[in-house]
């Protein structure tokens, strides 16, 4: 008798525990559902067009695969330039914005939280204003009766105007413009999380302010730094308004050539294949970068 | 001990020690506003040319632009665009957030990868993919296709800000008004939304922001009567200078100031909850 009971508690158990089961993973899905809306205009605008670009960049001119699209990119120089010059341009912009990203991020990141705020609005302004307005202002001021040239001949710099837009120097000046606040917000928010007390230890153990900066403050604010620095060499990469702009057909990237071979020539093949060695730059860049560092929690740090 | 004797740090550094920083950023911080704002007092100008600061004052640039059949349809367009595109991004970006918060599922993480796609692939790929797609269904130069991909591109945006809400939110009090036997449904409207609103409404100004600013895909995907304002500025600027687009760019940085300021209202609204 006893033992009966206890065969019918146990079973009883294995039923509760598999309806239990089945109700979590019910509960699961159904939850997981509202997903749903948000992937299928992902897939739609994301991934359906970019496969759609792989495809064709493997096609070749009588309809079979093929590698020559890739193929030509080695075989001319003009290609070869275009590579050269984006990278060029993506490093030196990079540079130029730890240049004066990280003084600035260290700079708010020293003041009252309440001070930093208001100091903030001067990074966030720009950011939040629409690009061609920012690479308008820039075409304003760089031109040659413009502000600038101006300004440099009263004091003396220069005689004569000289050329700052149309050019290398007049993209490298709006696009370290336009990039920034991305710099500076993911560099601020890591320069934030720096524990005061390292500050303290080290200037209790002797160090001078600069040995305390140099061997205690700026190797932890390093990773906030290169993960800043990424996003924006990844952002350069794919550039396109800026360089259209300012450079006045001189300064050609990836981007500007994909659309002058879809305007020029229609040849989606090209295209596509210059199109798909972007993605592959940039998500060869942004796979080192996670695998180096707590990326996310860099990027998506602001709250 | 005047101010600039007092240590700035906690490495007993002085303020005066410092001037240089304070210098070199304040420099900093004029390079970043004032290119931004200095379209301002340009489309003020009287002259055809490009001059700063303006010899001659007026607002003749304003009257070309409201007076252009072409620039107000071009600002409806946008409008428009930007609008729907905030009605369908934030709700969307909700549901993703709130789903990928609570969900334990395995797939969770790869879905959030998925969905992040658009702020990784360069804006240009999804442009001309974009537009090479809508050419085979006839969605180009339609303001459906512009909204739908503009969606694409403000629903990372919108997931991250409402995802950052959520963390600052203690789920168990949705889980409270669940077992006191509210549907997840009406808990989630009764108690959560109602607490993460600060995120929402900042999840929706970005979205909005995000599609009225979009240039790249405006070129390809936009076009006829239903081109963008900036799909005709960034025109303007390649081919020839016209100060009227001072004007618009003054009426633009007003719009994002205002948007700014209204987030960060928000947001300190939102902390002393």
């Amino acid at each position: 008798m006893a033992r009966a009971d206890a065969d019918r508690t146990r079973s009883d158990k294995h039923l509760h525990e598999a309806a239990l089961r089945r109700q979590h993973t019910r509960e699961q899905w159904s939850v997981l559902s509202l997903v749903a809306p948000a992937m299928i205009v992902i897939v739609l605008i994301v991934l359906i067009p970019l496969s759609w670009l792989f495809y064709l960049s493997f096609l070749g001119d009588g309809g079979g695969f093929s590698l020559e699209n890739y193929h030509k990119m080695t075989q001319y120089k003009s290609y070869y330039r275009i590579f050269v010059t984006t990278f060029e341009v993506s490093i030196l912009t990079t540079l130029a914005c730890i240049a004066l990203g990280y003084p600035l991020a260290f700079f708010l990141a020293q003041l009252p939280p309440r001070w930093a705020g208001v100091f903030m609005l001067a990074v966030l302004l720009p950011f939040w204003t629409s690009l061609l307005v920012r690479t308008y202002a820039w075409l304003v001021l760089l031109q040659k009766r413009g502000i600038l040239n101006e300004f440099a001949i009263e004091v003396g710099l220069w005689e004569t105007p000289i050329k700052l837009v149309h050019n290398m120097t007049g993209t490298l000046i709006g696009m370290a413009h336009i990039m920034l606040p991305f710099l500076i917000l993911p560099l601020y928010n890591a320069m934030r999380k720096i524990d005061k007390d390292m500050m303290h230890a080290a200037a209790n153990l002797g160090a001078n302010p600069i040995n305390a900066f140099w061997r205690v403050y700026f190797p932890l604010s390093l990773p906030g730094m290169v993960a800043g620095s990424l996003i924006v060499f990844v952002l350069c990469l794919g550039f396109y308004v800026t360089p259209a702009v300012l450079g006045g057909g001189r300064v050609i990237m990836v981007s500007n050539q994909i659309t002058a071979i879809l305007e020029n020539q229609f040849d989606w093949g090209a295209a596509s294949a210059l199109g798909v060695v972007l993605l592959v730059a940039t998500t060869f860049t942004l796979y080192v970068a996670a695998r180096l560092f707590k990326f996310d929690a860099a990027l998506f740090g602001r709250d | 001990m005047t101010w600039w004797n007092r240590p700035a740090a906690d490495t007993q550094i002085t303020h005066g020690g410092r001037l240089w920083l304070y210098v070199l950023s304040a420099i900093i911080m004029l390079l970043l506003v004032a290119p931004t704002l200095i379209v301002v007092p340009m489309s003020f100008s009287d002259s055809q040319y490009l001059e700063f600061p303006p010899r001659t004052w007026s607002l003749r640039w304003y009257e070309e632009y409201l007076g252009s059949t072409k620039w107000m349809r071009a600002t409806a367009t946008s409008f428009q665009v930007g609008l729907l595109t905030m009605l369908v991004a934030t709700p969307l970006g909700v549901m993703a957030a709130y789903a990928l918060f609570v969900s334990r599922h395995r797939a969770t993480k790869a879905i959030f990868l998925l969905l992040i796609t658009p702020m990784i692939v360069p804006v240009i790929l999804i442009a001309i993919g974009t537009f090479y797609a809508y050419g085979r269904v006839g969605m180009n130069n339609t303001i459906a296709g512009l909204v739908l991909a503009h969606s694409a591109l403000a629903l990372p945006i919108a997931i991250i800000v409402v995802t950052a809400g959520l963390r600052s939110y203690d789920l168990s009090q949705e889980q409270v008004a669940r077992s006191l036997g509210a549907t997840r449904t009406k808990a989630f409207f009764l108690i959560t939304l109602p607490q993460i609103r600060f995120s929402v409404i900042t999840a929706a100004l970005l979205s909005f922001l995000t599609s009225f600013d979009e240039v790249i895909i405006a070129i390809f995907v936009s076009g006829g009567t239903n081109a963008t304002l900036t799909k005709h500025m960034f025109a303007a600027l390649r081919d020839y200078i016209d100060p009227t687009i001072a004007a618009i760019s003054t009426i633009m940085v007003i719009l994002s100031s205002a948007l700014l300021l209204l987030t960060q209202f928000i947001g300190s609204k939102g902390k002393r909850n």
